[in-house]
């Protein structure tokens, strides 16, 4: 079912003339209201009115997490804190969080494109939502929430964690839809199994997975082992949440980005420049109807390409393949984004750490699990077993703390992490994906 | 009267602990006494040998990290007992052990190696109840 049949399925000249329209007026509206982008105008000479076609948009200058972070907190908002109805921040960070807000007609516009999104994953007015993504500061939870009561479906917001409770729950009140991170669910599988449940027992239809990234024999895997049909769902705080792209379920071929919301690009990600549809390369997002925290040219760090042809569903909304990687470090580990030079400035907080460390991703019964190991270094080294054990379980701690990740910290002989070239190498990902 | 030790990390792999003392044999380094304490993740070995500060350079040239702790040569008799009269002076006077191994002598006395969290106080109560210490170069060079 197509939830917005007149915006979903307009024409491509449609679209680009309602972009248009919205492109100019956000311009207007953050060269106004937001010092940031007012200086970044000024700095390119430019001003919103020399944005006069799509194509003038690649004048401006991309807008990246790190300024989102000198704009830490408020900074980045374009209306008074007494219209900002919520606020969310990006997962945990040492330094500044990204925060975003939204005004009450945003989240009105979030819970809109959740319920398309739901839609075009499968789910209907009566379907029972099984929303396992976390509530709280990431918009995961309450993203899917205010979608799936949007829609009409009735919501299980029974979150992350407390797997056993929530086999419990699966199994007595019937849930038809699941949203959840694609390893979370294939560990509730697993639990169930344990616990003698089968999903094929369970009325699950659709899964809509997201938070993290996964492939095409994930979704095997996922079709197979949970009994759905499974669709990929996309979006980051810094752009609005979940719900900015979703796979139809009846091509389950690339994600549809909403495009009367949103302006994507794709870019070389080493030059900036911008690359043709098909083409891959890193994403980059404008949003065209956001109130409080409008984003200009923000570039994702997600590699994968456009594609405008029209789609078996119906919608002409263009369609972003799956994210086949980061054209940064960033690594996401249960969801939650973890950033190598975050672990470091923890291990930093230690005296005596020097910088040799590497994390080590791997998944263990489709749970991923982080390892960081550390170098002892000559100062840090104690000859009694009790100092070094308890020098681990407080950086585990550390890190559990400041980035709301469990770790195991490992810690080994010097020199035994590889360097190349001098460097050493940080992360390595075993996981396949 | 305190004997210098070395302590060297250990990840738990195959063949770590004969690699450090090949280091140590290559450099002509005998070693008096040794204990290893470990956990599932690594191990931590502890030597006395005859030349600290030629064992100390060596395996830190080969990228061991090093460690350096006073420790202290305690002579026991060797026959029941014998240890137990130590430690019973020594919990009398609140003095606590971190860690204790033996260090083999061919005769009838036994000599043992002790790590105090306070070294100076242990040694006095030692001196004072007439337990005999060894100095360093004895230790060394036995």
């Amino acid at each position: 079912m197509i939830y917005n049949i007149d915006f979903e399925t307009l024409p491509r000249e449609a679209i680009t003339a309602i972009q248009l329209k919205r492109l100019k007026a956000t311009l207007e509206n953050v060269y106004a209201t937001v010092p940031f982008y007012k200086d970044m105008f000024r700095k390119a000479r430019l001003t919103p009115h020399d944005i006069r076609s799509l194509d003038d948009l690649q004048k401006i200058p991309f807008t990246t997490k790190q300024d989102l972070r000198d704009n830490y907190p408020y900074g980045m908002f374009a209306v008074p804190m007494a219209n900002v109805v919520r606020i969310h921040a990006s997962s945990g960070t040492t330094g500044s969080p990204t925060v975003v807000g939204y005004t009450a007609r945003d989240i009105n516009t979030w819970a809109e494109l959740m319920a398309r999104a739901l839609s075009a994953g499968g789910a209907h007015r009566g379907d029972i939502i099984h929303n396992a993504y976390g509530y709280g500061l990431f918009t995961g939870g309450l993203g899917v929430h205010y979608g799936a009561e949007k829609l009409g479906a009735s919501v299980i917001p029974v979150s992350g964690g407390n797997t056993k409770r929530q086999i419990v729950i699966m199994k007595d009140f019937g849930p038809t839809i699941l949203t959840a991170t694609p390893s979370y669910s294939l560990h509730l599988a697993e639990v169930a199994k344990d616990m003698g449940i089968s999903f094929k027992d369970l009325k699950f239809k659709f899964g809509i997975f997201g938070a993290e990234p996964w492939s095409e024999s994930m979704r095997d895997e996922l079709e197979e082992t949970l009994n759905i049909t499974a669709v990929d769902i996309y979006g980051l705080s810094e752009v609005m949440g979940p719900g900015v792209a979703i796979e139809c379920h009846e091509a389950k071929n690339g994600l549809h980005i909403f495009e009367d919301h949103f302006i994507p690009e794709i870019i070389n990600p080493e030059t900036g420049e911008v690359l043709p549809y098909g083409e891959t390369g890193e994403l980059v997002f404008t949003s065209i109807t956001k109130e409080a925290f409008p984003i200009i040219r923000y570039r994702t760090r997600d590699i994968t390409s456009l594609h405008p042809e029209p789609c078996i569903c119906g919608r002409t909304h263009i369609r972003m393949k799956r994210v086949s990687g980061r054209s940064d470090d960033m690594l996401i580990i249960r969801g939650v984004n973890v950033f190598p030079s975050q672990i470091e400035s923890v291990l930093m907080k230690t005296d005596k750490i020097e910088p040799h460390y590497q994390l080590v991703v791997d998944r263990v019964d489709n749970l991923d699990t982080l390892t960081v190991k550390v170098e002892v270094s000559e100062s840090l080294f104690s000859d009694e077993i009790k100092l070094l054990q308890t020098l681990e379980a407080k950086l585990s701690s550390d890190i559990k703390e400041y980035l709301g990740v469990s770790a195991k910290v490992k810690l080994v002989e010097p020199k035994s992490i590889a360097r190349s070239e001098g460097k050493a190498v940080r992360v390595i990902d075993n996981r396949k994906i | 009267m305190k004997v210098i030790q070395i302590s060297i990390f250990l990840e738990n792999t195959g063949g770590r602990i004969a690699e450090a003392t090949s280091i140590l044999a290559d450099a002509g380094i005998n070693i008096r006494a040794m204990s290893l304490a470990d956990t599932t993740d690594f191990g931590v070995l502890r030597l006395i040998v005859s030349d600290v500060d030629k064992a100390e350079k060596a395996l830190k040239d080969q990228g061991f990290a090093v460690g350096k702790t006073n420790v202290v040569a305690v002579q026991v008799e060797d026959k029941p007992g014998g240890l137990n009269r130590i430690l019973q002076v020594l919990a009398k006077a609140e003095i606590n052990v971190e860690y204790i191994y033996a260090f083999l002598r061919d005769s009838d006395q036994a000599i043992m190696i002790f790590r105090f969290d306070n070294t100076d106080n242990a040694l006095k109560i030692l001196q004072e109840n007439k337990i005999k210490v060894f100095k360093g170069e004895d230790i060394y060079a036995m």
